[in-house]
């Protein structure tokens, strides 16, 4: 316990600051919510994460968020378990035909307001799962989409500010 | 007859108010524990806001106890707000209960919550409210006896005269039983407000929610008013403690100075013990489920020991 | 005839004049079988008004003495009326008005399939004899009674006699009732002996006659008599047997009134009979409460028959009363009058309140029944669609027994809990000690009682049905749901308004004890002993309808989002929600079973069969986790193995030669005539 508390003591705040990125990374497709929605949100959103079948490699990148480098808290947002308490959905993967439905189920049992942003190639085009027998498209076929974050997959800063982007905030 | 419906008022809104920032305070503790920025003090409210300009989702399988069950919580929170001691012993609306009253305004709002768990025909919800209502029968034994032990010494079980002759009697906070009381009290409190050890307050994994699990189906206002609660039912939880084990700086009188130093020493105490529980729920894991009746029947035998000191040293 | 009083020996008489009527009237219309219910039930209701009339004359201070010297051998049938019998039929008048009401509507299924005749006539000689019990002052008009309570209340229980196993409760029913009226027998007939009287006003002076010994004996004979007609632990096991068989209205009345007549016995006998006693009685009591409320509970909470689990917290609420009573005795033997007077107030205002709830929630489980046709929670679930009133009433009775304030429950128990609270003025270690105990077993009681009611209202009634039955279950017929609203009524009222029993218990135990009870209430508030507790149960209901009025209109106020809208419940993206998604009543209780598995000493089994072409694919799974009763396997059943060992051994006397039996004769008439010159 002790040494516990000595690493704590020891360990400074590791949060680093939040550096633009190049915009051709991230696509602001459309506005679901209005002016005042998104200026609540930008105090607080609560997000749900799903994976619409994905390979998981967006799933990491995603998790690093929760980490004390990117800390996505600082900026009010906060990820949540069920989909009744989420404002955003963060959908990744290409979505397969099992979870086609689940993924439409979450997004009707989300409340309105509410934003979807798709991470990843696979959630934008299918990316390197275009064609498949078990995919049935992108994201944007299944649930309305309010911005997309290239990358194969994107890393944390570029999610992040894809998240942000969505509610038009600038770093 | 003025200055009593203005404290009562004040009172009223320090608790209504000041929840959230409790809240926030011991997020931002555990996140600078943990070497990150984390959300700033007045995340809850923004968290708040937010929710109310949200829509309601609600289940098919539910009924009118799914919908009653937040004001329910609500009303039994403000309540109990009327009655704590937060800044006075003198408040002038005491009289509406005792501390035993208290505990069980807090059960009737547990039940209920528990009630809705199961309105909505989900596991999840179900699985909480068998945990909830489980730990919360498990609990108080330890509740009253500790009360016992507090009354033993103060001759009462009033909120206000309990504080009133702990506050009478200096050497107080070096006696043994009145320390065993404090520590069973605490470990309720942890149990009671679904904090590290017995529950975690930021888990995602379903099996391992307690209380959360309970309102997996609510969202919009009604979310806002179940936090809310939850967050009322801490800051009262920790005001008992305080005032009722440290009563250092609590109004005896009702004039302005005394009412400021109170709200002062009321801030002071409550970052302290915010603090404290962020510590506790970094150092230690969420214990499994089957483990925490042993950590129940470990705080009530203290609280007996704290009853046995009682009665062997007068 | 000896008369006293005019006003009460009218209503007296105008109560017996209508259980008769009503008995006699099912008997003569029993061919036309609705006229047989109204007039029998009707009659039993009418009798039950009088008798509340009658019970709340006699607590104003009402007097009757009653004498019919040649009805009975051995000084006639005496009755007479003070404050405490006066309370106790008030008690029974509240259970059996609704009781009859509801039995009106209550009893229409029955018609073809069980005589309602029948069904009538032993409803008004049981209740007229329940009624009857308090009043009663001379031994053998008691035990005459008693057993005629006895018998009808047998009856009403094997009222479904096709069935194999309520014949099997009924019977067990039987026999602890008659174990209990031969433990009864002889601690009468002792203290008739030792006093030289037959006569209960007589008893109270002439206890002092009493050797220590004696008074020990009697005493015990005593409580193992009243007991097991209160079902206190370990004498409780006919109690969850005969309830749920019962039909509804009778359970209703078995466990709201006919247990109480046990704690009257009691009252009886620690307070007024036998005079003051040793330390050790109260201490029986109290550790004898403080077992049965907690083991009461436990099994209510593991158990899936909705009845059954009522019947177990009536256990557990014994329990409570006899904490009260015993810490009243324990305060008494330590020359604390005012505390002892206390602690009495508190046992017996929850006797009236368990009287209002429990009958209330059997009611309703009761109806339950009558529309879907089972009492296995499993097969339950919602019903606060399909039956909203009888959920709302089954609501306020889970709330009320629950203690939760503005309530009834919450008032008797916070009483109860002040009375051993303020126990530290008696100083003797063992009993500190015994008390802190009590008060330990009745805050776990309380926890234990609301997890186990969230689960049977919660599992009854919410979420979706878990079966076909449940799912075309309809509303009950307005007689049964009038009852129930009357005593949901009565929790209210006896919860917000204490002032209302307090005034009249407080100069009943006065009577009894001569004490002043160490309380101050007003219409308002209750005080414990000069500032010890405070509650005002009035402030708080009022408070709870101005924050719930308040809040959504400061809600509004503020312009929240007020959309609303419907959606499946969250599965995890799951396509289907079905019923069997549900949490299940067992799976409720499975923390506690685990926790307490001591005492539940569960037995699981797991029955997996597999698909015949592979074992990869599942058919079925059987999950079976049942407790075991000790009472029953550690207690019983030795007691009666032994019991049949020595009726082997005796069967050698039946040796069926007339010269043998004969000669058995002439030993017993030489015996006698020794014993007696």
């Amino acid at each position: 316990m002790t040494s516990l508390f000595e690493y704590i003591l020891k360990t400074p705040v590791v949060t680093e600051a939040l550096k633009p990125a190049d915009d051709t990374q991230i696509e602001v497709i459309a506005r679901q919510i209005d002016e005042s929605a998104r200026r609540r949100f930008g105090r607080s959103l609560h997000i749900r994460q799903v994976d619409a079948g994905s390979c998981n490699g967006c799933e990491l990148e995603i998790g690093a968020l929760n980490n004390p480098y990117y800390d996505l808290e600082r900026f009010g947002m906060h990820f949540v378990a069920s989909p009744r308490h989420a404002d955003c959905l963060l959908v990744t993967g290409p979505v397969t035909r099992n979870m086609a439905d689940p993924l439409k189920r979450t997004y009707d049992a989300t409340p309105a307001p509410k934003i979807v942003v798709a991470i990843g190639d696979c959630a934008h085009d299918c990316g390197v799962f275009a064609g498949g027998y078990g995919v049935v498209g992108p994201v944007s076929a299944i649930v309305p989409v309010d911005a997309v974050v290239h990358g194969c997959p994107p890393a944390p800063r570029e999610i992040l500010l894809g998240i942000r982007a969505a509610l038009e905030k600038r770093t | 007859m003025l200055t009593e419906i203005t404290i009562e008022f004040l009172q009223l809104l320090i608790v209504m108010f000041g929840s959230p920032l409790l809240v926030g305070v011991i997020r931002k503790v555990k996140a600078r524990l943990q070497g990150r920025r984390g959300a700033s003090i007045f995340q809850p409210y923004a968290d708040i806001r937010k929710l109310l300009a949200k829509e309601v989702v609600v289940s098919e399988n539910t009924s009118w106890i799914f919908h009653f069950t937040p004001y329910l919580l609500a009303t039994t929170m403000l309540f109990s707000a009327l009655i704590v001691p937060v800044l006075t012993t003198r408040a002038p609306l005491g009289f509406m209960g005792n501390i035993i009253a208290l505990m069980y305004l807090f059960l009737l709002g547990t039940f209920f919550l528990a009630l809705a768990g199961l309105d909505a025909g989900s596991a999840f919800g179900g699985m909480g409210s068998s945990r909830e209502v489980a730990i919360a029968a498990l609990a108080e034994p330890t509740v009253l006896i500790a009360i016992f032990g507090i009354a033993l010494r103060a001759g009462t079980t009033s909120l206000d005269g309990i504080i009133t002759r702990s506050v009478a009697d200096p050497l107080l906070m070096l006696n043994a039983g009145h320390l065993l009381a404090f520590f069973a009290f605490f470990i309720v409190a942890l149990a009671e407000n679904g904090r590290l050890p017995v529950d975690n307050p930021a888990t995602h994994l379903e099996l391992t929610m307690i209380h959360e699990a309970m309102i997996l189906e609510y969202s919009g206002r009604l979310l806002a008013l179940v936090e809310w609660a939850a967050g009322m039912k801490l800051f009262l939880f920790l005001t008992l403690l305080s005032n009722l084990f440290f009563p250092w700086g609590i109004a005896l009188t009702n004039t302005p100075i005394t009412i400021f130093t109170a709200f002062v020493a009321l801030a002071v105490k409550l970052l302290l013990f915010g603090a404290a529980i962020a510590l506790v729920e970094t150092s230690v894991a969420k214990l499994r489920l089957f483990r925490v009746p042993e950590l129940l029947a470990g705080s009530f035998t203290v609280a007996l020991l704290a009853v046995v000191t009682a009665f062997f040293i007068r | 005839m000896v008369i006293e009083s005019t006003v009460m020996l009218d209503l007296f008489l105008v109560t017996l004049a209508c259980f008769s009527a009503g008995a006699v009237g099912a008997l003569a219309t029993a061919r036309w079988t609705n006229l047989s219910r109204l007039v029998g039930h009707g009659g039993a209701l009418a009798g039950a008004i009088a008798a509340f009339a009658f019970g709340v004359a006699g607590l104003a201070g009402g007097d009757m003495q009653l004498k019919v010297p040649d009805l009975l051998p051995l000084g006639g049938a005496a009755f007479g009326v003070d404050r405490v019998s006066a309370f106790f039929v008030v008690v029974i008048a509240l259970g059996a008005i609704p009781s009859a009401l509801y039995a009106i509507g209550y009893t229409r299924e029955y018609a073809g399939k069980y005589s309602l005749a029948g069904m009538a006539f032993a409803f008004n000689v049981f209740v007229a004899a329940m009624i009857l019990v308090p009043l009663v002052r001379n031994v053998l008009t008691f035990l005459v009674l008693w057993e005629l309570m006895s018998l009808a209340s047998y009856f009403l229980v094997i009222t479904e006699h096709k069935r194999e196993e309520t014949l099997r409760a009924g019977w067990v029913y039987f026999v602890m009732t008659h174990a209990g009226f031969a433990a009864l027998l002889m601690g009468f007939l002792l203290l008739a002996r030792a006093t030289g009287t037959m006569s209960f006003t007589e008893w109270g002076t002439a206890a002092a006659q009493l050797t220590p010994a004696s008074r020990n004996l009697i005493f015990i004979l005593f409580a193992l008599g009243f007991g097991s007609k209160a079902g206190v632990v370990p004498l409780h096991v006919w109690l969850p047997r005969a309830h749920p068989a019962a039909p509804s209205h009778v359970s209703a009345l078995m466990s709201g009134v006919m247990i109480k007549l046990g704690v009257y016995g009691m009252v009886r006998v620690a307070f007024d009979w036998l005079g003051a006693g040793p330390p050790w009685w109260g201490a029986m009591m109290l550790t004898v409460g403080a077992f049965s409320g907690v083991l009461g509970v436990l099994y209510a909470l593991v158990d899936a028959d909705l009845k059954r689990l009522l019947a177990y917290s009536s256990v557990e609420n014994i329990g409570i009363i006899m904490l009260g009573l015993g810490a009243a005795m324990l305060f008494q033997s330590s020359n604390l009058p005012g505390l002892a007077a206390l602690a009495l107030v508190a046992g017996l205002y929850h006797t009236l309140n368990h009287a209002a709830f429990k009958s209330l929630l059997f009611m309703g489980a009761g109806a339950v029944l009558h529309a879907t046709h089972t009492r296995n929670m499993e097969e339950l679930g919602g019903l606060i669609k399909r039956m909203p009133q009888t959920a709302i009433f089954f609501l306020v009775g889970s709330l009320a027994i629950a203690a939760l304030p503005p309530f009834n429950g919450f008032l008797s128990e916070w009483l109860t809990f002040q009375s051993l609270l303020l126990s530290f003025q008696i100083s003797a270690h063992t009993v500190n000690l015994i008390f802190a105990l009590g008060v330990a077993a009745l805050a776990l009681t309380s926890g234990l009682a609301a997890a186990c009611f969230v689960k049977a209202f919660g599992i009854t009634f919410l979420a979706l049905p878990r079966s076909e039955t449940a799912a075309l279950a309809r509303e009950v017929a307005w007689t049964m749901r009038a009852a129930m609203a009357l005593l949901a009524l009565a929790c209210v009222v006896l919860g917000v308004a204490p002032s209302l029993v307090l005034a009249p218990l407080e100069a009943t135990v006065f009577d009894l004890m001569g004490g002043h009870a160490d309380m101050q209430f007003d219409f308002t508030a209750v005080v414990a002993k000069d500032g010890f507790g405070w509650v005002a149960p009035l402030w708080i209901a009022l408070g709870f309808v101005a924050f719930l009025v308040a809040i959504p209109l400061a809600l509004r106020l503020i312009g929240v989002n007020h959309r609303r809208r419907y959606y499946e419940t969250w599965g995890c993206g799951r396509a289907l929600q079905t019923a069997r998604f549900e949490y299940t009543a067992m799976a409720f209780a499975n923390p506690f079973k685990r926790v307490f598995a001591l005492l539940y000493r569960p037995v699981k089994e797991l029955d997996i069969e597999f698909h015949p072409e592979s074992r990869y694919f599942v058919r079925t799974i059987g999950y079976y986790n049942e407790g075991r009763l000790i009472f029953e396997d550690a207690l019983y059943k030795p007691l009666l193995r032994l019991i049949q060992a020595l009726a082997r051994e005796a069967r050698v006397l039946q040796s069926g030669n007339v010269h043998g039996y004969l000669v058995y004769i002439l030993v017993a008439l030489v015996a006698l005539l020794i014993l007696t010159v």
